[in-house]
């Protein structure tokens, strides 16, 4: 039965694939309608990916950009839609700030203090959405837009000079943490250096994977998301995994902005990004939430970022980047609905044919061999 | 005169059986009724003819002009009109207020409308009140406001998709004379069912369909059930009929005064009391929407009581989740198995870990244990004889029947001390529903204690070794089910009828009490 794994594994691709071609080909016509020539831009971008700095930048990017994206994932694998990855990260990477600018022990200890103040943090914040929802009812979409506001105060409350905050000429800052919770990169010579945490982020993909397909909790909450009921009636608390779902969602999202805090800025600043977990949504999306998948389109996201500003240099609007991103989101949705359905149709029908022919598992001896030994 | 003809019609489809070559000739003024068991294409073909589907092949003939139709809106205006199976009427609107919803042109949504809606109740008796709210009707008043919904858009020819699913047989024959009714002012009825008893009464001619295909046509009074059921399944007939009694003295589920209240109050379930022993089948009789859901929910543990108790041998498991009741030995054969039973998209395997992720061979303490599931799904999939390619395909790709033989094999393999069977042979085909009647037999025999819900009647005579009517959230009556006959059943279940129920002799049912066998064609 070979056939239907190769099926499944082009299925998998047909629907990125197809979004992809979909989204440069309306970016042409968007360059085309604005009297540009409708290749160069692309050819300078893939160009920059040549470049050893460029790809630095690139993949770290890419971590924080993966660490965000599994996080939504997470939510969407039991369809939750957790809109609030943006508040719990930030908020969590100011903590850990915070945390690493007082507390001082030896990096063996410090660093997991950190990572381990981002994760509470995170979960925490999306904790309260998860609680909400489950005594109240509240969509977790609407909570979790209303928290990212509130984080946004809540981070201009701490950024206080009387708070937490340090003044560093105009900027707000929580204060250079201690040295012991910086986290060394690897030093690529003139191209830069790649942050230490982008193994937090291959980690977190690895466990990601094996908690969804090879435990009982993971089953679990796939079941919750394919259908809400059937896991009920298999014995799933509904409840209790929208809380867990919610949880681990949001304690992923705490540490989407550490590589960067621990591995360069130091500090959490207004200079601190923002956004990307508003942008994991979309890699997710893109991704269709497998760690491989969210991994490319991790790296697609970043590459877009990073080799657009080039652009301006050559008198293209760097924005032609945001536009692609945003046709890939558009396009993703429609490509993988349809995909996902042709698919379905195309199995009834080969299961039908199959049927129809006699390969029906277990009518004999030797079907059964072939398929045991698959 | 012919009012529909189809001729060499012809529909491919993914995976199910479709329509190869059929060809029906309904005249006018007349009952034709449709018969085939589950899964035979019939409702294909009503969708055809309504417009909802085309046929690859074939064609359509409406008063002797060929047509041919996108949409239903199409058929509606050549006069073909569907009473659905389950009701398309909104439940906070008055009868008028649905009557008119779609077709406020015909005669705008007022004094006109009434008067009309009025006119045609009376014409053919069917006693519609135009100003009662839907929700205030009980199920059979529903099915004729949908009829009347279909005439008032001008219908000539109706068709019914399994109107006596949802009825007693009071009710039923009730829906007949409404029939007969509707046919001498000239109108023509396509009845489609699987019933052959009631096929045989009410109508004038009747076309038989199996796997897709129509396989001929008879005419009731030269025709018996039994050669209709063996046209319509090809072969000799399965029974459900249970041989000897394997019911012991061993209490397995012991329901004590259970209710369940609804938001505000109101019972859903109120003082359900009953024993089930080991090696025994309960078997629940009802109208649907009674509280055998509620019942289901409530024992598996999707609701949790409002008072009372229920024990598990000698454990009372009231407060237990549902996983610990599945864990502990309670076996769940769902209603709706695409909403409880099944993960469409998943592939089989992974449907066969549903429900049991705690236990083995799915899992090894906090881990799956994919192999060994995959393993015991082939197992399942060859000792239940589950028609499939692979286990690696989506359950949405198998047919009903193969999907709840999956279910049935999944439930029975974790041998359960105590199995909830709620219509397990639903939309499952002869073959299939032979197939689950023996293994429900056969874990009887080795101590199961089964609680059987079934709108089936004959199924749950045949299978059960002690009967309980269900009405209103209570078990009202009790009944012998060797001794019982469907009719009787029935008023019990409109109500009608409390407490123990004695089969009484009369010489109208000797004749009767021959039927049931043969009437189990589906």
């Amino acid at each position: 039965m070979k056939k239907f794994d190769k099926e499944r594994v082009l299925l998998a691709v047909a629907g990125p694939v197809i979004a992809l071609a979909v989204a440069f080909v309306l970016s042409a016509i968007v360059l085309i309608a604005s009297g540009k020539n409708p290749v160069e831009p692309f050819s300078i971008m893939f160009e920059q990916a040549t470049f050893s700095d460029i790809q630095v930048l690139i993949i770290n990017q890419a971590s924080m950009y993966y660490i965000a994206a599994l996080a939504v994932a997470i939510g969407f694998r039991m369809n939750l839609f957790n809109i609030g990855v943006d508040g719990q990260y930030q908020l969590a990477a100011m903590m850990a700030a915070i945390v690493g600018a007082h507390a001082n022990l030896p990096a063996a200890l410090q660093i997991p203090l950190l990572l381990l103040t981002a994760v509470c943090t995170g979960a925490f914040w999306s904790g309260i959405a998860g609680v909400l929802k489950v005594t109240r009812g509240v969509s977790e979409v609407v909570a979790t837009i209303m928290l990212n506001a509130i984080a946004t105060s809540v981070i201009g409350y701490l950024w206080l000079p009387t708070v937490f905050g340090v003044k560093v000429g105009n900027n707000n800052t929580t204060g250079e943490m201690h040295e012991s919770g910086w986290v060394p990169g690897i030093d690529m010579g003139d191209a830069g250096e790649i942050y230490g945490l982008v193994f937090l982020a291959v980690l977190l993909g690895i466990a990601y994977w094996v908690v969804l397909n090879r435990t009982r909790f993971g089953f679990d909450l796939r079941a919750s998301g394919a259908s809400e009921s059937a896991a009920a009636a298999s014995g799933v608390d509904p409840k209790r995994m929208v809380l867990t779902a919610m949880l681990l969602s949001g304690g992923i999202a705490g540490l989407a902005g550490l590589p960067i805090l621990l591995g360069d800025t130091h500090t959490y600043s207004l200079n601190f990004p923002t956004g990307i977990g508003f942008l994991g949504i979309g890699i997710a999306l893109l991704g269709r939430n497998s760690p491989v998948g969210i991994a490319f389109a991790a790296l697609l996201w970043a590459w877009l970022d990073k080799a657009s500003p080039e652009l301006d240099f050559h008198d293209y609007d760097k924005e032609i980047a945001v536009i692609m991103q945003g046709l890939i989101v558009l396009s993703v949705v429609v490509s993988y609905e349809a995909v996902r359905e042709w698919g379905l149709r195309r199995q009834q029908r080969r299961v039908g044919a199959e049927l129809a022919a006699g390969h029906v598992l277990g009518a004999d001896n030797n079907t059964t061999k072939e398929v045991a030994g698959r | 005169m012919t009012a529909v003809e189809l001729a060499g019609i012809t529909k491919r489809f993914p995976g199910v059986v479709a329509n190869h070559d059929i060809h029906l000739t309904v005249r006018k003024g007349t009952v034709h009724a449709l018969v085939g068991e589950n899964g035979a294409g019939k409702s294909t073909l009503m969708k055809i003819l309504y417009g909802m589907q085309k046929p690859d092949e074939g064609t359509i003939a409406i008063n002797g002009e060929q047509v041919s139709f996108s949409s239903p809106a199409d058929a509606i205006v050549r006069g073909i009109g569907m009473v659905h199976q389950h009701f398309m009427l909104a439940d906070n609107l008055t009868v008028l207020e649905n009557v008119v919803l779609g077709s406020e042109k015909l005669h705008g949504i007022g004094a006109k409308a009434r008067r009309r809606i009025k006119e045609i109740s009376e014409r053919y008796g069917l006693g519609v009140e135009p100003d009662r709210l839907v929700e205030e009707l009980g199920v059979a008043a529903r099915q004729r406001v949908e009829i009347l919904k279909v005439l008032y858009r001008g219908a000539t020819t109706l068709i019914l998709d399994e109107p006596t699913a949802v009825l007693v047989p009071q009710e039923v024959d009730a829906l007949f004379d409404n029939l007969r009714e509707l046919k001498s002012e000239g109108l023509s009825v396509i009845f489609i069912s699987h019933k052959l008893g009631e096929v045989l009464s009410v109508a004038d001619e009747i076309t038989v369909i199996r796997r897709g295909t129509t396989v001929g046509t008879a005419v009731p009074a030269e025709t018996t059930p039994k050669q209709l059921a063996e046209m319509m399944v090809g072969s000799e007939l399965p029974t459900p009929e249970t041989a000897e009694s394997t019911v012991t003295d061993r209490p397995v589920i012991t329901v004590d005064k259970l209710r369940l209240e609804a938001v505000g109050g109101k019972a859903l379930l109120d003082d359900i009391t009953f024993t089930i022993h080991a090696g025994e089948v309960l078997g629940i009789a009802g109208v649907e929407g009674n509280g055998q859901t509620e019942l289901v929910d409530a024992l598996i543990g999707l609701k949790h009581a409002d008072s009372g108790t229920i024990k598990l041998i000698d454990e009372e498991i009231t407060a237990w989740p549902t996983r610990r009741r599945r864990e502990q030995g309670i076996g769940y054969i769902p209603e709706d198995r695409h909403r409880h039973g099944l993960l469409l998209e998943a592939p089989l395997w992974e449907n066969r870990i549903l429900g049991h992720v705690t236990e083995k061979p799915n899992a090894k303490g906090v881990w799956l244990d994919p192999k060994a599931a995959q393993q015991d799904t082939r197992r399942i999939v060859e000792a239940y004889d589950v028609r499939t390619p692979g286990i690696d395909v989506t359950a949405a790709s198998l047919s009903g029947g193969n999907q709840q033989k999956l279910i049935v094999g999944r439930e029975m393999s974790h041998k359960p001390r105590f199995l909830i069977a709620a219509h397990p042979t639903r939309g499952v085909d002869v073959g299939a529903q032979a197939a689950i009647w023996d293994h429900i037999r056969e874990a009887r025999r080795e101590g199961l204690a089964v609680l059987l819900i079934s709108a089936d009647l004959d199924e749950l005579i045949g299978l059960s070794d002690t009967l309980r009517v269900i009405y209103n959230g209570k078990l009202v009556a009790d009944a012998d089910p060797a001794t019982i006959t469907p009719e009787e059943l029935g008023s019990a279940m409109t109500g009608a009828a409390t407490g123990h129920l004695e089969h009484e002799e009369t010489p109208e049912d000797t004749s009767r009490s021959s039927e049931p066998g043969e009437d189990e064609a589906r």
